[in-house]
């Protein structure tokens, strides 16, 4: 098939455009500041049905061991690292922990069907859009996000950045991109029948942002 | 069946469908009020198009490069990249990879150069289970139909027809037409497929040359599932969908979403760039890259309809077009319908097999207002219309040109051309016709079947002029 390569190049090579096309001109900043930043990303988040609570730094699990035991959800998924040793640290006797431990191979129908919540950390969230940002690593796996009927994500107030363009300059991104990055902007929706929202399809059906500080 | 009277009779089929006309009616003007919401100022829309225009334009000058960088960068982070021409040759690509992976079943992301390829049914008929995923794909596969629209593929079934189809594949499934239930239920039937499948397939929207990255947009969770669940990942897509830098990439996710749906994003962004890293406990251990031509560099040659390649596949233009709100989209017999469909399947499919689709369309220029990467559809359509007649040698890479050239019509024209062309004989020309327009045919074929025919006045438009008096015409 090395032949595909070398005639789709040449084709592709001869038949160059002559014309110069303008370069882009991006957007400017919107210079929000902090406070404008949470707000709008909360007011965004909850549009999508995302829930956005402010909670104290130190208070987060209190909230949870509050809030989530009267949901009746017990059974929680933590990563590793300083989130999931806090909650470790400091959960109701109510929940059932369990840690992403090992590969997905050897527990994939436990984690479909045995889990009601998972607990990770956000890397930053976007003002204008009312996203979060993840970059799943080996403490807190990509599915983490993905499969359990709810995710709560923990944000640190400092980490809200106007848009998605601001994020990757500042971050720099484009220096090197990890194995999975991640927008998420609310629970998972669709409107493939007759057009009309319905939530929950396939990713979580409830979604809530712990913002702190 | 010639391509003309077949196309004529899917579109009588279509347009005696009174129930299709009234789901695709209602799901329209929902989603044009919806994405009208999200621009609420001109000025800032007119300028995100052009940025996505010039993103857009800028990629496919230096596509050869940017292929190169995408595939350099891709591999150094341990992405497998693979070239098809055609269609045939990707779909045996994909088949191979998942024979010597050992994969028997597959659970699908939402692609439509997949069903360019034919990639279902061939993998189908090689014994391998393949499971759309997307809850629009996943009832049109139940029904045994194509997509009839790229982004709501689902869009020409009701509520019922749906409740219809899940109760028939799964009968111990209480009947009911809530949507919210109908959605659980999918959710149930395909959690299982992703805990068991060997192998996901999708397509990509955006890939990132500079950093070797594959963009996937989506709001279900099927595309991260299908592409993060099972232990290999296979992505398909167009050799044009490559961008040059990270930085192009939030321009264009903005524009496509609220464009596409009307949302300000959807709820998934995922940016794949890796497979599964030493130490990390999910995630694919093998991706795989498959770029497929299939016309696409042919299209390059032409200056004018390079401008196709430009499209992000967001279907707005679908969303406005008057003639694809009448018939839908299976009416079309393709795999893109509407306006991008009439643009881009002539040029990848030839003027001979597909060419009559231009005449499936008013001319309006809806879709060219509404285009987030401003392709000029009207002129790039007009301009297909023109070559389907068109016998002359030129450097035009187009399949079949002139194929639709009638010796009768083309004569007509012909006249038509001289009389306008020679002061003598149009005044000649009009003068009889005013004098002798008792002599007008009542019956003019198709034209004449639901109006009257047109009748010449007794008096031309210049004898009138002088009549009131004007010297200088
Ligand atoms: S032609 Fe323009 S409006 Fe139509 S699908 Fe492509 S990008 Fe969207």
């Amino acid at each position: 098939m090395s032949d595909a390569r070398a005639n789709i190049l040449t084709r592709l090579r001869a038949n160059r455009p002559q014309t110069v096309p303008t370069p882009p001109v991006y957007a400017k900043p919107l210079g929000w500041d902090r406070a404008r930043r949470i707000d709008e990303f909360s007011t965004r988040m909850q549009a999508v049905r995302g829930e956005v609570h402010r909670v104290g730094d130190g208070d987060w699990v209190g909230w949870i061991n509050r809030e989530l035991l009267a949901r009746g959800l017990r059974r929680a998924l933590l990563g590793h690292g300083a989130i999931a040793d806090a909650f470790a640290a400091g959960a109701a006797d109510g929940f059932e922990i369990t840690r992403y431990d090992r590969p997905i191979e050897d527990w994939k129908n436990a984690l479909f069907h045995d889990v009601d919540f998972a607990i990770t950390g956000a890397r930053a969230a976007l003002a204008e859009s009312g996203s979060l940002v993840l970059w799943p690593s080996a403490q807190e796996p990509r599915l983490m996000s993905l499969v359990p009927p709810l995710h709560v994500a923990l944000l640190d107030a400092d980490q809200l950045f106007e848009n998605f363009a601001e994020l990757i300059d500042k971050q720099g991104w484009s220096g090197g991109m990890p194995t999975n990055a991640l927008l998420i902007s609310g629970p998972s929706k669709t409107a493939d029948i007759e057009q009309t929202l319905a939530y929950g399809i396939h990713g979580p059906k409830e979604l809530i942002t712990l913002i702190l500080g | 069946m010639n391509q003309a009277r077949a196309f004529h009779h899917r579109i009588d089929k279509a347009l005696h469908d009174d129930q299709l006309r009234r789901n695709f009616r209602s799901a329209l003007s929902g989603i044009q009020a919806k994405r009208e919401i999200q621009f609420p100022d001109d000025t800032q829309l007119q300028a995100l198009r052009e940025q996505a225009r010039a993103v857009r334009a800028s990629a496919l000058i230096h596509q050869p490069e940017l292929l190169e960088r995408l595939e350099a960068n891709l591999t150094a982070n341990g992405i497998q990249v693979h070239w098809a021409e055609d269609p045939e040759q990707a779909n045996a690509i994909i088949y191979g990879i998942l024979e010597a992976a050992k994969a028997r079943s597959v659970v699908k992301g939402k692609s439509m150069v997949s069903e360019e390829t034919g990639l279902n049914q061939y993998l189908e008929e090689r014994d391998i289970e393949v499971i759309e995923s997307d809850l629009g794909e996943f009832i049109i596969q139940l029904a045994h139909e194509p997509p009839s629209h790229i982004v709501a593929p689902a869009i020409h079934k009701n509520r019922r027809e749906v409740a219809e189809l899940f109760h028939r594949f799964y009968p111990d499934i209480p009947y009911t037409e809530d949507i919210d239930q109908l959605t659980q239920s999918a959710r149930l039937i395909l959690r299982e497929k992703f805990a068991g499948a060997d192998a996901g397939i999708s397509g990509v929207n955006f890939a990132v040359a500079e950093t070797g990255t594959l963009c996937l947009v989506e709001n279900e969770g099927n595309g991260r599932l299908s592409t993060t669940a099972p232990r290999l990942h296979i992505a398909i897509t167009g050799v044009e969908k490559v961008v040059e830098k990270l930085s192009d990439v939030p321009p264009l996710l903005e524009i496509l979403t609220k464009s596409a749906t009307g949302q300000p994003i959807t709820t998934y962004f995922n940016m794949i760039s890796k497979p599964r890293q030493p130490g990390e406990l999910d995630g694919p251990e093998a991706v795989h890259l498959v770029l497929l031509d299939n016309g696409r560099s042919r299209i390059r040659i032409d200056a004018e309809l390079l401008d196709t390649l430009r499209c992000i596949r967001c279907g707005t233009c679908i969303n406005y077009c008057p003639v694809y709100v009448q018939l839908g989209g299976h009416a079309y017999g393709t795999v893109y319908p509407g306006p991008i469909g009439i643009a881009l399947e002539p040029q990848r499919l030839g003027l001979d097999q597909v060419g009559t689709l231009t005449s499936a369309c008013t001319m309006c220029g809806a879709c060219a207002e509404v285009c987030p990467v401003k392709i000029p559809l009207p002129t790039l359509i007009n301009r297909l219309r023109a070559e389907a007649v068109n016998l002359q040698r030129t450097s035009t890479p187009l399949a079949g040109r002139g194929s639709l050239r009638k010796p009768g019509e083309a004569s007509i024209w012909k006249i038509w051309q001289r009389l306008y062309s020679s002061p003598g004989l149009y005044r000649l020309f009009s003068f009889a016709a005013t004098r002798m327009r008792w002599l007008t045919p009542v019956s003019l074929g198709g034209w004449t079947r639901y109006r009257s025919a047109p009748r010449p006045a007794a008096r031309t438009l210049h004898e009138l002029a002088r009549q009131e008096g004007f010297r200088h015409e």
